[in-house]
């Protein structure tokens, strides 16, 4: 093994704590759906699933009704359409949920834990933590004695590894729109495959504006270039715009929700799905928003950076206000991975929050959209950014 | 003349880019969002019968809220008393031959020898209603001449687990109160032998 013991732990203990969290996540977020559809709507949504223990009624405001589904899920009947294509109907809703497991791989969601030093991981910093400092037990060439990075992949493509993947969610769709022996499914997965694919070109070149500002597509690096400057959102806001949209065009999320339908095509590409293959491309769409939050998060939005949070503590000197607050090495860690999850979950309610707001978009309209406004107009953002900063880099020298 | 001219409205550039509509309509749906929630956790609800007219969560949550019946409901049936206890209903089968459903069914009997009723009334000693059959149209409540059987006791009936449960005997339909909680109905009941007997009485016998 060229990297030891301990690296491989933690990279266990890492896929593990992101996959749970990311199918508790998904399960949570059709909580989120009902309770917040309905409370847009002005009624109340499904609170009564409750479970009894020693003689009390445990209801956890609808919590329940998310593993009710499950497990109904699981117990009803599982029919093949029989001129389906075999082995493409049953691999297509694997093929459509792991992809959004898997691109998180990249994004870190949360500072490098230091614990070379161990004694002052709970105590003052003085930056004696991040040396590295040779130990009896723990070998020179495992990482993880020193620093845990709380990111699972350390791989260079950084965020072409996300476009990767989102690219083969593509995939799913269109063996689930082509194997159900129905037509409704093949216009569903026609329209999903389109569109999905129209998507990916804006986002990938919104974010090529990011890459020149950032100087790097690795996402550790990009969160650390916005903790010392500022946000990526206060340099990049057209950027921001174009690619939220295009995240929310890639989920098939309403208003882009063509390919589902829901009205028009019975339900899109997911017609002929039975219990818990349904549930799997459900529980994709979910974790999908998820995910989506998670790269608009890291790339715009910080990451795990709190306001004004340095690597020491908590630093703010504008306006005249000097506030200097050093924390632990410890505290500065949580607060990193739990901001990152707070700011996750309000983009993941903001997308919800949107699905009530908009109509569905005609299919035309998605693709005209797609094409002739913000593929142009990310070509433009491209531009711009290179202009100002030819101008910056001129004028600093 | 006859043509009016409608000037087609024209999108704006705000309208065109769609950002600031989103941004309007995000603002509709939070503000439902919010004042809806903090209804909730408050625990604020205007009243659960004016509920469609005020802003807020429209849902009752059934069956701790229920929203009221009017005065008038047909639910259930009831067999009012007397004073006594005995039902007043005198067998007359006037309710089972009006009923549309054929849900009622009497087996009417004769008081035995030397009761005060004997040759003047007569009794049921079955009374079943199928409250499954009842469409609940009120015409055996309409058709009894003694206030006998009301439909007044504000419950609609409920789903069971069988049908069996749904026929209810006459001691059932005896038990049920109506809505004020008494078995007895405003309506006087004059008793043979009693001096404000408006019917025949011992001395004018019929032939």
């Amino acid at each position: 093994m060229l990297l030891g013991v301990g690296f491989w732990i933690a990279t266990a203990i890492k896929v593990f704590a992101i996959v749970f969290g990311l199918v508790n996540f998904g399960a949570i977020m059709l909580w989120v759906e009902r309770r917040q559809s309905a409370m847009i709507q002005d009624r109340m949504g499904p609170n009564r699933a409750s479970v009894t223990l020693f003689g009390h009624e445990f209801r956890v405001a609808g919590l329940l009704h998310s593993a009710a589904d499950g497990i109904k899920m699981l117990w009803k009947e599982d029919f093949m359409p029989p001129n389906a294509d075999k082995f493409l109907y049953r691999i297509a809703p694997i093929v459509s949920l792991v992809p959004p497991l898997t691109l998180m791989v990249v994004v870190p969601f949360g500072p490098t834990l230091f614990w070379a030093n161990r004694g002052s991981v709970f105590g003052d910093a003085d930056g004696s933590i991040y040396h590295t400092h040779r130990e009896g037990f723990a070998r020179v060439w495992d990482a993880a004695a020193t620093s845990i990075p709380l990111h699972i992949s350390f791989a260079d493509s950084g965020i072409l590894m996300i476009f990767a993947l989102g690219s083969a969610g593509v995939l799913g769709a269109a063996l689930a729109g082509s194997s159900s022996d129905n037509k409704f499914s093949l216009m569903g997965g026609l329209r999903a495959a389109s569109q999905m694919l129209s998507y990916e070109v804006t986002m990938g070149l919104t974010l090529i504006g990011t890459f020149m500002v950032y100087q790097s597509v690795r996402l550790e690096e990009m969160v650390t270039w916005q903790m010392s400057h500022v946000w990526g959102i206060f340099v990049q806001p057209f950027a921001f715009l174009l690619f939220l949209t295009a995240a929310i065009a890639e989920t098939k999320r309403v208003p882009f929700d063509a390919p589902e339908g829901e009205s028009e095509i019975v339900a899109g590409y997911f017609t002929e799905y039975q219990p818990m293959k349904m549930g799997m491309f459900a529980l994709g769409e979910l974790v999908e928003v998820f995910t989506s939050s998670a790269v608009i998060v890291t790339v715009f939005l910080g990451g795990w950076q709190f306001p004004f949070v340095q690597q020491t503590g908590f630093h703010f000197d504008y306006a005249g206000i000097t506030l200097h607050w050093y924390w632990s090495h410890l505290a500065v860690v949580l607060v990193g991975a739990v901001t990152f999850f707070v700011k996750m979950i309000l983009f993941a309610l903001l997308q919800m929050q949107i699905r009530w707001t908009l109509p569905r978009f005609r299919y035309d309209q998605i693709m005209r959209l797609g094409w002739r406004v913000l593929l142009p107009a990310s070509l433009v953002n491209i531009f711009v950014t290179g202009i100002v900063l030819l101008f910056l880099n001129s004028s600093a020298h | 003349m006859g043509t009016i001219v409608i000037q087609k409205p024209r999108r704006t550039v705000a309208d065109q880019t769609y950002v600031v509509e989103v941004a309007k309509g995000l603002g509709v749906t939070f503000k439902h969002f919010f004042r809806n929630w903090g209804q909730m956790l408050s625990g604020g609800r205007p009243d659960v019968t004016s509920e469609n007219y005020d802003d807020g969560v429209a849902t009752l949550e059934y069956p701790e809220e229920k929203r009221a019946y009017p005065e008038r409901f047909r639910g259930v049936h009831r067999l009012t008393h007397r004073e006594d206890g005995s039902p007043r209903c005198v067998a007359c089968l006037m309710c089972s031959t009006a009923c549309p459903a054929q849900c009622i069914y009497i087996k009417p009997a004769e008081y035995p020898e030397g009761h005060a009723r004997r040759g003047y009334e007569r009794y049921p000693v079955e009374f079943v209603i199928d409250e499954l059959r009842c469409i609940f149209c009120g015409y055996c409540v309409e058709a009894c001449p003694c206030d006998a059987i009301r439909m007044d006791t504000g419950v609609h009936m409920t789903a069971l687990d069988n049908r069996a449960d749904f026929v209810f005997d006459k001691d059932k339909l005896m038990s049920i109160p109506g809505q004020d909680g008494t078995h007895l109905t405003a309506n006087p009941r004059h008793e043979p032998g009693d001096k404000t007997h408006p019917g025949i009485d011992r001395i004018k016998q019929h032939h």
